[in-house]
């Protein structure tokens, strides 16, 4: 009975968050434009969240690395540390791993700031205000994730290169020429491109996922705390289901 | 108990304002007028759909059918441009305050002039967002975050933003609840001090019976989503209709 429920639920909220993304399309990229709010969040969302999409890409190259050398070592190719490290980071692990660490931050930032905004009233003040607050408040975040994540997505993946690289002279000594010699002559057009297009449909989905679970918050702190919470979680869902058809699609257009 | 009609001197009219959420009746046939610099107090119990009402006033809420004049222009009509424009000459205090709590005041008072009056220059914006707090006796607040404020002057600051355009006609949702007795009569006086300066019509909803003694110029009580009674605070002083009477236990 629960999980009937449960699955109810999943597909009441997938249909209203379709609905709510159409109405971003239909009036929230209209004019008049929000451009000193978009620049705003493009500074809170992108700028401030560059030292923990660093510091993760930083971990997580460093320890690829490391797991993966042993593996390569048995069969004795070692020397493909840096091919094999740059393929799955630039490919998949470092868009896919920004995302997700992008979505617990702002996603749950959104839904919250929203959340509390919306229980406050803040959001008809905004709209007594002669502000349409869908414009404000959705349609500046959802752009500037949109916009943001790709940016952070090549600055994580080029720090995650950079903890490879530490990885790799943890054992043995290879230059920093060679290695990213190495690196960008494994890299072809077909790995890079997709890997990138993909993270603005993945910004999409935590801004528009966000500003849906905290414009839509139910009233009091645990309606706050709880559009916060499934902000994140929905969107990191959301996340793998664009990353499995963006794979599936770079498949069938022969881009693997 | 009188009976207000429609007249050319009426900012607002309400006729047969029906609401419902579900299965639940709000309102119901509800009529009200409020004429040019009058104070009219909307009284009811809690949960009685005051608030709904004035939401329905300024747009906020659409009604299920009915009419709301202000200015002489049917609210649920209105294109969202026509209702920006109406929307610039009505205030609205909100119970909460609502105040931007990631802006300074400054920024709270600006952002419905930057919004409503494109135009206006640095100068002019200054100009009004000091008298505003002037008017209210928080001047040396201009550059404090609302979370640095009291409950008293949370109030006294949503007061300016809402004065700020100077609008004729000012809708207050609960200015008095939850402040203390001293505080909430200061919020009667500011209410009372703007409306002679500015020459305002006001709804203001409560459950304050000091409130309504100090501010109205007319009651009227909403029941069962109707204008169940209407008349002066005297008149409801001294009813015996156990409907208005229990207001005054």
């Amino acid at each position: 009975m629960a999980f009937t429920k449960n699955i109810k639920a999943f597909l009441n909220d997938t249909g209203d968050i379709a609905g709510f993304a159409g109405q971003f399309f239909s009036t929230g990229i209209k004019p008049r434009f929000e451009v000193l709010e978009l620049l705003n969040q493009c500074y809170i969302i992108g700028y401030k969240s560059l030292p923990l999409i660093g510091l993760t890409g930083f971990i997580m190259g460093l320890v690829l690395t490391m797991q993966l050398r042993p593996s390569l070592v048995a069969y004795g190719v070692e020397s493909q540390l840096p091919v094999m490290v740059g393929i799955a980071i630039v490919r998949e692990i470092g868009p896919v791993i920004t995302a997700l660490i992008f979505a617990g931050k702002i996603a749950s930032s959104i839904g919250a700031e929203l959340g509390s905004m919306k229980v406050t009233e803040q959001i008809d003040a905004m709209e007594v205000s002669g502000t349409n607050p869908f414009k404000y408040l959705v349609a500046t975040r959802t752009v500037a994730t949109t916009l943001m994540l790709p940016v952070l997505t090549v600055l994580g993946d080029a720090i995650a290169l950079f903890g490879a690289y530490i990885g790799v002279n943890i054992r043995s000594a290879t230059s920093f020429y060679l290695f990213f010699i190495q690196v960008f002559r494994s890299l072809s057009f077909g790995d890079v491109l997709p890997a990138f297009f993909k993270t603005f449909f993945f910004g999409f989905a935590v801004g528009i996922v966000g500003c849906y679970k905290g414009y839509t918050s139910s009233k009091g702190t645990r309606g706050v705390g709880s559009s916060a919470n499934s902000a994140v979680v929905l969107s990191s869902v959301v996340i793998f289901f664009i990353d499995l058809l963006a794979v599936q699609l770079t498949d069938l257009l022969g881009l693997n | 108990m009188k009976t207000q009609t429609a007249t050319e001197n009426n900012v607002i009219v309400i006729e047969k304002l029906c609401k419902h959420f579900g299965d639940h009746t709000v309102l119901q046939d509800f009529a009200l007028s409020v004429k040019k610099e009058e104070n009219v107090v909307v009284l009811g119990k809690s949960g009685s759909g005051k608030s709904v009402l004035i939401k329905c006033i300024i747009g906020l809420l659409k009604p299920d059918s009915g009419n709301i004049k202000v200015f002489g222009q049917n609210v649920p009509d209105m294109s969202h441009e026509v209702l920006d424009q109406v929307r610039a000459r009505i205030g609205f205090l909100f119970q909460g305050n609502a105040l931007y709590d990631s802006m300074t005041v400054r920024e709270n008072l600006e952002f419905p002039l930057r919004r409503h009056w494109i135009a206006a220059s640095q100068n002019e914006v200054e100009a009004l967002v000091m008298e505003a707090l002037e008017n209210v006796g928080l001047a040396h607040t201009v550059d404090l975050m609302p979370e640095e404020l009291s409950g008293g002057m949370l109030k006294r600051v949503a007061l300016a933003r809402t004065m700020i355009l100077k609008p004729e006609v000012i809708l207050y949702d609960e200015p008095t609840t939850g402040l203390d007795p001293v505080t909430a009569r200061e919020i009667d006086k500011l209410i009372l001090k703007l409306q002679d300066k500015y020459h305002t019509s006001s709804i203001i909803i409560t459950h304050d019976m000091n409130c309504v003694k100090n501010t109205a110029d007319r009651v009227a009580l909403l029941l069962d989503g109707r204008c169940y009674a209407q008349g002066t605070y005297t008149d409801f002083e001294h009813s015996t209709d156990p409907n208005i009477h229990q207001f005054f236990e």
